[in-house]
């Protein structure tokens, strides 16, 4: 679930990304726009819902190769859990990079051309498509982007585009049954009884009575 | 839920179906009064819409929060949110700080149905502020006025929590209050690192049954000497199911487990058979007779957008603070020019959320813990209410009023957000490494929150735009807002403190500690605890309402929601509500038994 934290930001984002016009009156510009494209403020919530249920997709096949190339190389198949694309992160990056939601229209650009970046430079490199390259060959351009703070200014861009698809990637795989059970959620199962942690993680973390 | 064939007359109408809205068709109709609710979202069946096990893999964008669903795709909230469509305010300015975000929910239950739960008392000291540091109102009443409505709403609706004798944080009476749930590694650590700080961490108070309701002594206590009333609560306690420790409880709860309008207070109201509501139905004003009392109200059925009237012996607005303050306001007449019931010129005025501002940290005694299920009651087993009290007494502190803190952390359900920003921590891994790290840190992050106390002041109120209609064609609020000193100091008090217990956990903060309380605050209504504007008072100068919610103006026109409130304290403002709108109708029902209303 999405917490009053998360909220807030998300809240002081859109609230920055208003135009000025529209700042004095709220709830108007909502309703100056169709909302036919989203699910709407009444959406069934028990309803089982796919990619493409609610809004198009809009990504190319060439785009999808991308994707599905880079999702892999963020999280690979490694014996305990299979790769993101199996699990449908990149159904996912192209719902949320089709959505008619700020947020996410705020990410279509960043994932786009980002997508597009990363096969010239695979092309301007190795000559082939960022999905025809072998592992090491994708990872030395990787690494030149995944972490900001180390990029050079030349991948500066591109290193932005990289954490927020690493993050994207990293949000749906964990959020489907096979990321839960690699990282250890088991919970959204009823229960009789709600006992906390066991006494021996407590006193081994040197936590609970008796321990100030 | 609700039942299309009404009467042609009622003894009392009552306008929201909220908190306050349903305590006070509860507690009068089971006092065997007529009541004839009208609220204007749509009708909402919890028992079939709540999404109790859903997965963020079965929603849209991994349940991701959107402008149309501002809390994520699950959270119980319909055709609601910082913006309603159709239903605009206005800012009076484009100074970010000087606006008001305002949430309404149009559903039946309203906001209860996804609100946090969180249930604290008003201490003795929050109904008398003024009286202690000369600042804004005191309260015409006392704890002692309100302490048996305490006692009756938390056995009523069922809240968790222990009584610990703490300054300004009331006991509760015996037999009250449920066991509180189990706390989690996380909370046993923030414990002992706070009180280490000399911070206190005690078990929270929220509105879930941890188990089930006392249906054998506790209808005795709710309704004496009512043989009839006891027997259809007691009958709807057994109905409700103690907590099923999974999912989380801002989706509402199917089974009854925990507080909602729609799921405690209307089921048995509704079977006295002395109940009848009417959903989409949006009040626009209260009608005024000749005599000077209130006839009735009139209303707009959304679905055909036909205008009615429907007419009771007394009115009762509990619309939600500013949603009361609207109808009052757009109510004129030549008695009323200026709003009815406002010829104090308060109506509208000393609007007030809480005190928010968060920190999170990442704490590396969480790191690579053995998985286990962390559901629990979905949150705030611990708190720490506010420990400032003689400091502020002895000017230790540059803020006057007090906050508590709000903390959890956990191995929580994870969704779309899950792990953003882990590259901070591993230096940008990808690939099998960020598989390992994933592992390693998740779960090892705690928020924390604090709720803090908000004075009225001059500068923070609403009134009518002149210029903007709603689509029914209703006049729109205008919201003014400021922040006193005594509001931002406490928020970067906040942030300091904050940091000074995820250092003592060995943690590390994740972002800037803000230093500035000005942007420590969290905007005007983000709390969502709007409260004030129709303040009750000692006389009708200075106020809207004395202390039965009962307008000064017009002798058989009540305001049960929020819109009384002298201050606000950072005790969460629900329980409070349903405390006061208790007592009002007690009042109410005393006053018609006795042909005085």
């Amino acid at each position: 679930m999405t917490d009053r934290r998360t909220t807030i930001k998300w809240m002081l984002a859109a609230a920055a990304s208003m135009p000025l016009k529209a700042q004095r009156t709220w709830g108007q510009e909502i309703t100056a726009q169709p909302l036919a494209r989203g699910y709407g403020t009444d959406p069934g919530l028990t309803k089982l819902y796919h990619p493409g249920d609610v809004w198009p997709l809009t990504l190319s096949a060439s785009e999808r190769r991308t994707a599905q190339a880079l999702c892999n190389v963020i999280l690979p198949d490694d014996g305990r859990s299979p790769d993101a694309t199996s699990v449908g992160v990149v159904d996912f990056i192209d719902e949320w990079v089709s959505a008619p939601y700020p947020r996410q229209l705020t990410d279509r650009p960043v994932v786009l051309e980002g997508l597009a970046w990363m096969d010239a430079e695979a092309l301007l490199r190795f000559e082939k498509y960022f999905a025809e390259l072998n592992e090491s060959q994708q990872h030395l351009i990787c690494d030149d982007i995944c972490y900001e703070p180390n990029a050079k200014p030349k991948f500066a861009k591109a290193a932005a585009f990289f954490t927020r698809y690493r993050d994207l990637t990293v949000g749906a795989f964990y959020s489907t049954p096979a990321g839960w059970k690699d990282i250890g959620y088991i919970g959204n199962v009823p229960l009789t009884k709600f006992e906390g942690p066991p006494a021996e993680l407590l006193q081994k973390l040197g936590l609970g009575p008796g321990h100030t | 839920m609700t039942s299309p064939a009404t009467k042609k007359e009622y003894d009392v109408i009552v306008v929201g179906s909220g908190a306050a809205g349903g305590q006070t068709a509860y507690t009068l109709s089971m006092e065997g009064v007529k009541v004839l609710m009208l609220e204007a979202g749509r009708n909402y069946v919890p028992e079939q819409e709540t999404p109790m096990f859903q997965t963020p893999d079965q929603a849209p964008l991994r349940v991701a929060s959107t402008p149309e669903k501002a809390f994520g795709f699950y959270d119980a909230t319909i055709d609601g949110g910082w913006t309603v469509p159709g239903e605009p305010y206005v800012q009076s300015t484009d100074d970010p700080h000087g606006r008001f975000a305002w949430w309404r929910s149009r559903m039946l239950g309203g906001r209860t149905n996804h609100w946090g739960r969180i249930s604290l008392r008003n201490g003795p000291y929050d109904f008398k502020p003024h009286s202690r540091d000369g600042l804004g109102f005191d309260w015409p009443i006392s704890y002692e006025d309100v302490a048996p409505y305490y006692d009756k709403v938390e056995m009523l609706i069922g809240v968790y929590g222990t009584s610990e004798g703490l300054e300004n944080t009331p006991n509760s009476s015996p037999g009250c209050l449920l066991p509180p749930p189990a706390p989690l590694v996380s909370d046993y650590l923030v414990q002992q690192r706070a009180r280490r700080l000399g911070i206190p961490i005690v078990p929270g108070h929220r509105a879930v049954l941890t188990q089930q309701l006392d249906f054998k002594r506790s209808p005795a206590l709710l309704h004496p000497g009512n043989p009839k009333a006891q027997k259809i609560i007691a009958a709807h306690m057994q109905q409700r199911a103690a907590c099923i420790w999974a999912t989380d409880c801002g989706r509402g709860c199917s089974i009854r487990a925990n507080y909602q309008s729609t799921t405690v207070h209307l089921p048995p109201a509704l079977a006295t058979g002395n109940l009848d509501i009417i959903t989409n139905a949006m009040v626009s004003e209260v009608l005024l007779g000749r005599n000077g009392r209130a006839k009735g109200v009139k209303y707009i059925d959304k679905v055909s957008g036909a205008e009615h009237q429907a007419h009771a012996r007394v009115i009762v607005l509990a619309a939600s603070a500013c949603e009361t303050a609207r109808i009052l306001l757009n109510s004129k007449s030549t008695s009323f020019p200026n709003g009815l019931a406002n010829s104090s010129g308060k109506v509208g005025r000393y609007v007030m959320d809480t005190v928010g501002s968060s920190v999170s940290g990442q704490i590396p005694l969480l790191e690579s813990l053995p998985p286990q299920n962390e559901d629990g009651a979905s949150g705030h087993a611990f708190y720490a209410p506010w420990w400032g009290y003689q400091d502020q007494q002895n000017g230790k502190l540059n803020f006057a009023r007090g906050y508590h803190i709000e903390f959890g952390g956990g191995r929580r359900m994870p969704g779309a957000g899950t792990l953003h920003g882990i590259e901070r921590f591993t230096g940008g891994s990808y690939g099998k490494k960020l598989k390992e790290d994933a592992r390693r840190y998740y779960g090892s992050f705690v928020g924390f929150d604090g709720r803090g106390e908000m004075i009225p002041n001059e500068h923070s109120f609403c009134e009518i735009d002149p210029h903007v209609k709603d689509k029914w064609g209703i006049p729109v609020l205008r919201f003014h807002w400021k922040w006193s000193e005594h509001e931002t100091r406490q928020a970067a008090h906040m942030q300091k403190t904050f940091a000074d217990i995820v250092e003592a956990m060995g943690g590390r903060v994740m972002g800037k500690v803000q230093t500035d309380g000005a942007e420590a605050i969290a905007p005007g209504g983000f709390i969502i605890h709007e409260v004030g504007g129709a303040i009750m008072g000692k006389d009708r100068q200075s106020s809207v309402t004395n202390e039965w919610c009962q307008t000064w103006d017009v002798k058989n026109l009540f305001l049960t929601d929020g819109a009384v409130f002298a201050s606000n304290a950072d005790k969460n403002p629900t329980l409070t509500i349903m405390a006061l709108a208790w007592r009002a109708a007690d009042h109410i029902a005393d006053k018609m038994r006795r042909k005085e209303l």
